[in-house]
């Protein structure tokens, strides 16, 4: 593995397997009274966030904690300085405090890409702007081999799994992770979104476009619904809300098409009523609980490969 | 690790127990347990992987022989718990399996294969006190090298093996490598 985890594109298909393998076996420590190991003790994971999240922020919290890293949170929310300007300078800031381990959300593309220049630890990308959400790829692919490939165990890919992932892909790092990280384990995966919301060079991504849903859901594994991010809309990508939930909405109908085995993922935080309906939500395809547990858990094994082995970890054995 | 790289019987050094000699050595160490924790009750095996884990299933059947006593087996991966970790790159995660007895109030037998420096043991020790209250712990190898840099000693012994630090001591088990053999050889000092 490589000494930061910026893009999902860094990770070959031995190192994913590697992070989905080690999380496979910490998901046991949740059902153990005492839920933390000692391996991390005395290394320090800064949690350094410009931007909103709860769950992403509390799941590297938990996950850090639980192999006994100490945790510092840096919310830099509000901060008027120039972005390329304060960014540095934290990370210098950072850098004096010793951080092995920088776990960075930020608005602009490319902030871990930079950040990771600047500082002497590790630097895990939890978001940034519309580029990329490596560790959200791997809680995915987690849990569907969990779910889909439970017999197969430890080493097995996604092989054949074809996956569906609807929505905004135009404004969603989620989905360009998950196009990367999916394809290297050998997943099939499908774009399904209106024209508007695809980004341009999306015919060069390793996945297949549609632009209507329901010709996709019968031959669908996983469907992946993504949040429609209104808060990054600057333009009039569709003309009503309404009009997209009834094209692109996962409802109780639509998912009555999908084969007895598929399963749903939300990245959440969900819009229900308008790219999922709350039915579908609550039901037992739904695995959007799991993937929030899910995630402390590969989250334990990438800082733990990240950090665990000797300082700078060239390759992993 | 697997099969693959692995030493094979005199091209890379001196089989000093053959697969009848690891058999006898179970069979009396299968008895001792019995003996040393009064017919084997409340006894529970835990190997560590990754030779540990045969080799506790090997004993548990032989138990199973003598006495006709199911005694539960299990593995306990140490990795997280290691001292040396930082030594060398983060390394893939053994299982951690334990029966669903759970490891309160019994008596727990670690099994491992070589026994060395003891940290494997040390770490094995801190692993199983956030897992459970055992009543008491022993410790049972199939080898016994010398070489402790830790107070720490095994209950059950299957060979004694006088070795110089720069010589490497390899247990081949059929689960894991297609045969059974304990392998002396002159590699430097393992890692």
């Amino acid at each position: 593995m490589k000494r930061h985890l910026i893009s999902a594109a860094d990770l070959s298909r031995g190192d994913a397997l590697l992070i989905l393998d080690t999380a496979e076996e910490l998901a046991s420590l949740a059902d153990r009274p005492i839920k933390k190991l000692p391996t991390l003790r005395g290394r320090t994971v800064v949690n350094l966030f410009f931007e909103d999240s709860t769950r992403t922020r509390i799941s590297f919290e938990a996950a850090a904690k639980r192999l006994s890293a100490d945790v510092i949170n840096f919310s830099a929310k509000g901060s008027s300085v120039a972005k390329g300007e304060s960014l540095k300078d934290t990370a210098l800031t950072l850098e004096a405090m010793g951080a092995d381990a920088v776990v960075i959300r930020h608005s602009a593309s490319g902030a871990a890409h930079r950040l990771a220049g600047w500082v002497r630890g590790s630097v895990v990308n939890a978001g940034d702007g519309t580029h990329e959400h490596p560790t959200q790829a791997l809680l995915d692919a987690f849990t569907i081999r969990r779910k889909l490939r439970a017999a197969s165990g430890r080493g097995a890919g996604l092989d054949g799994i074809r996956v569906t992932i609807v929505g905004d892909v135009l404004h969603s790092r989620v989905a360009r992770s998950n196009v990367l990280l999916l394809s290297t384990l050998g997943a099939e995966v499908t774009l399904a979104a209106p024209p508007t919301l695809l980004p341009l060079a999306v015919d060069t991504w390793p996945c297949a476009v549609s632009y209507g849903l329901d010709t996709e859901l019968p031959k669908s594994d996983v469907v992946m619904m993504l949040r429609v991010q209104q808060e990054r809309m600057t333009d009039a990508y569709f003309p009503s809300v309404r009009e997209y939930s009834r094209r692109y909405g996962l409802d109780a109908a639509r998912m009555a098409r999908l084969p007895d085995h598929a399963i749903v993922l939300h990245p959440g935080p969900m819009n229900r009523g308008v790219e999922i309906a709350a039915e579908v939500a609550d039901s037992a395809r739904s695995m959007i609980v799991e993937q929030v547990a899910n995630g402390v858990t590969t989250r334990m094994a990438v800082l733990y490969l990240l950090l665990g082995g000797t300082e700078f970890p060239e390759v992993a054995s | 690790m697997g099969a693959t790289g692995y030493p094979v019987a005199g091209r890379d050094g001196l089989a000093v127990l053959d697969a009848e000699e690891i058999r006898r050595a179970l069979t009396r160490i299968a008895h001792e347990i019995l003996e040393r924790t009064h017919g084997g009750d409340e006894v529970v095996l835990l190997g560590i992987p990754t030779r540990g884990v045969p080799l506790a299933h090997r004993l548990a059947a032989r138990i199973g022989e003598f006495e006709g006593l199911e005694v539960p087996c299990g593995s306990l991966d140490v990795t997280m718990h290691r001292d040396d970790l930082r030594l060398r790159p983060a390394r893939a995660l053994g299982r951690t399996d334990l029966p669903p007895s759970g490891v309160d109030g019994k008596t727990v037998v670690l099994v491992d294969d070589v026994l060395y420096s003891g940290r494997t043991v040390r770490a094995a020790l801190d692993a199983l006190t956030d897992l459970g209250r055992p009543r008491a712990v022993q410790l049972a190898v199939l080898v016994d090298r010398g070489h402790r840099e830790l107070p720490i000693r095994a209950d059950y012994v299957g060979k004694n093996l006088p070795t110089s630090q720069r010589e490497v001591v390899h247990v081949l088990l059929a689960e894991v490598d297609a045969q059974d053999a304990v392998m002396i050889g002159d590699e430097g000092r393992p890692s």
